[in-house]
């Protein structure tokens, strides 16, 4: 099993979902995160006093996944997430050791 | 509330015949008894709820969305909290140091004559600038009222984030008592155009020498009684010295003697809300229409020109500022939108009911530069923190509107001259505008004297007596927690 973390421009988490909802994925857990990349901040200017504004907002989704579909899941992800600009994000995989389902006690790929 | 301007030299043989002439054709004014307009009292209590709501919730949702959310309610409670207090401090002593009787000191404050509001009843009555008209004393009480509520709560903004809610409060009741009292008293404690009326009559029916003497006595007696600098001839129709110039010096004083907040000029310390502070911002402008045509005392063609007059200076300053931002920082802000309108809303304080319509929209085009170079470029260079640009917006734009007056009152630019409020035409004198800039300059000086060095020294006596500022540790937090225990946004 796999863990892929994905942070997107936060317009994008429809088309996101929708894609992963396409390939067969049924939870997603998504947070608003701030963070910076190569993507440039702005500044922003309150009566003469400038900001530099370098942590932008992102999402940051997250998906449980069985290991085999680990590809599909990002080819999903990229397909949907990139606009072709600087900004468009991140996506990690990691390995997940246990996964269960609080309400039954399912464990694993079955409580995925 | 417009100032008089007598020209004492030739006042007793101009109001003699002009009384003798009045006197001839309006046999009442000989009994000058006058009752309360239900008009002028309609709009005088209009006006007064108008300029409450300047403060809560106008001023206090503009200064509350300029701050960080951790400091938001600290905003909106110390302005709600300044609003109670002056009411019960102004019912008490406040009214009866302002417009009592002063006795001998009478050019400098009022007296103790009306404590708790004695002698003020439903029956008793206050002047107002035309002879034959009076509103009711408690509809001018609670008119004047509102401003010395909003006065001191304009401070707050130049130190917001960083002074604790005791010392703000202690500091406010010294200094309405301390400050605003006198100063309200020395440009608005004017004479009452109905007593005058009534010596000229006098003196204009007079039979013989002495006679005569006594009434001119009696009319030398009111006019050397007024304010010193309403016996001056300063023009401040609705208080740009008495509200904003005085605020405005107290807030810069303030600032500088709590010092800066921490991380000033190091992290980013933004407005929350800016869309609070333009609701503010739209309720102030509403409400400034009591406050400048309600200065009037009257509802009539003057109460007009001033409501005018506040309308398209505001939008001026408005455009203005948008402007000059857009060329200077290439982007036309929100935040400097209603910043200009602010600015302008100001400047047009004391020329409201003087000037002519496009010597209004002249000022708010000139404000807003003026008060955004002290806003960006000034507090820069001097390395002051006004928080919320007190002093660069209400003192500077107050400053710049006192001495527009000046010029805009003249009847050759549209202005409506040199009027005088007891309606006595050549009592007023001529439109000079030499003398009329010195004494707007005098009006400037001493309130920023007065509010600037008084203002310094209660700071320190509220630093010595409960500290002015919180701990670093309370202060990170934010005043929200540390000094209401409550947050303004649980979400």
């Amino acid at each position: 099993m796999k863990i892929v973390t994905a942070i997107i421009k936060p317009f994008k988490l429809d088309e996101v979902r929708d894609a992963l909802t396409n390939i067969g994925v049924h939870g997603l857990t998504v947070t608003e995160v701030k963070g910076y990349g190569r993507q440039k901040g702005h500044t922003e200017i309150y009566r003469g006093a400038e900001y530099a504004i370098s942590f932008l907002p992102k999402l940051k989704i997250e998906v449980a996944v069985d290991a085999a579909v680990v590809d599909q899941v990002i080819q999903a992800i990229s397909n949907t997430a990139r606009t072709g600009q600087i900004g468009d994000g991140k996506i990690f995989v990691t390995p997940l050791e246990r996964a269960i389902r609080i309400r039954t006690g399912e464990t694993d790929a079955d409580a995925l | 509330m417009k100032l008089p301007s007598p020209r004492s030299a030739s006042v007793a043989s101009v109001i003699a015949g002009a009384a003798i002439s009045a006197f001839l054709a309006f046999p009442a004014f000989a009994a000058n008894d006058p009752t309360p307009n239900p008009g002028d009292t309609a709009w005088m209590l209009t006006s007064s709820a108008l300029v409450l709501m300047m403060s809560i919730p106008g001023l206090a949702l503009f200064y509350g969305g300029l701050v960080r959310a951790k400091n938001a309610l600290s905003i909106l409670s110390q302005t709600f909290a300044i609003v109670a207090l002056v009411g019960v401090i102004w019912t008490i002593y406040g009214y009866s140091l302002a417009f009592g009787d002063g006795g001998s000191l009478s050019n400098y404050i009022g007296g103790f004559n009306k404590l708790f509001l004695k002698g003020v009843t439903a029956a008793s009555n206050a002047a107002t600038f035309t002879p034959g008209h009076v509103i009711p004393e408690y509809a001018y009480f609670v008119f004047q009222m509102t401003f010395a509520m909003i006065t001191p709560a304009l401070i707050i903004g130049a130190f917001a984030e960083r002074m604790k809610f005791s010392a703000v409060l202690l500091f406010v009741a010294f200094w309405v008592t301390v400050i605003y009292f006198p100063i309200a008293h020395w440009v608005w404690g004017v004479a009452d155009p109905n007593a005058l009326v009534d010596a000229a009559t006098q003196l204009a029916a007079a039979g013989d020498e002495a006679a005569k003497a006594a009434a001119q006595a009696k009319i030398d007696e009111i006019n050397a009684a007024v304010g010193w600098l309403a016996g001056k001839g300063a023009l401040d129709f609705a208080g740009g010295t008495v509200v904003h110039i005085n605020a405005g010096i107290a807030g810069l004083v303030g600032a500088i003697i709590v010092g800066k907040r921490i991380g000033f000029g190091k992290e980013a310390l933004p407005p929350h809300s800016l869309t609070l502070s333009m609701v503010g911002a739209s309720l102030l402008w509403v409400g400034w229409f009591g406050f400048n045509a309600g200065s009037n005392l009257e509802a009539n063609g003057a109460t007009a020109l001033a409501f005018v007059n506040t309308m398209v200076a505001t939008a001026a300053a408005a455009l203005s500022w948008m402007i000059v931002e857009w060329l200077v920082k290439g982007k036309p802000s929100m935040l400097g939108l209603i910043t200009g309108a602010v600015a302008g809303l100001v400047a047009v304080t004391p020329a409201s009911g003087y000037s002519g319509p496009v010597g209004a929209i002249v000022l708010g085009l000139a404000v807003s530069p003026i008060c955004l170079f002290f806003v960006d470029f000034v507090k820069k260079m001097a390395g002051y923190d006004d928080a919320l640009d007190v002093f660069g917006v209400h003192c500077i734009g107050g400053i710049t509107g006192a001495l527009a007056t000046g010029i805009l009152v003249n009847p050759d630019l549209g202005g409506v001259g040199i009027t005088d409020y007891t309606n006595l035409e050549t009592y007023a004198g001529t439109y000079d505008m030499v003398t009329q800039m010195k004494a707007q300059g005098i009006a400037v000086v001493a309130t920023l004297l007065w509010s600037g060095v008084g203002s310094a020294i209660l700071f320190k006596l509220v630093d010595i007596i409960v500290g002015l500022r919180p701990t670093p540790d309370q202060e990170r937090e934010g005043l929200d927690i540390t000094d209401h225990g409550e947050r303004a946004y649980n979400y």
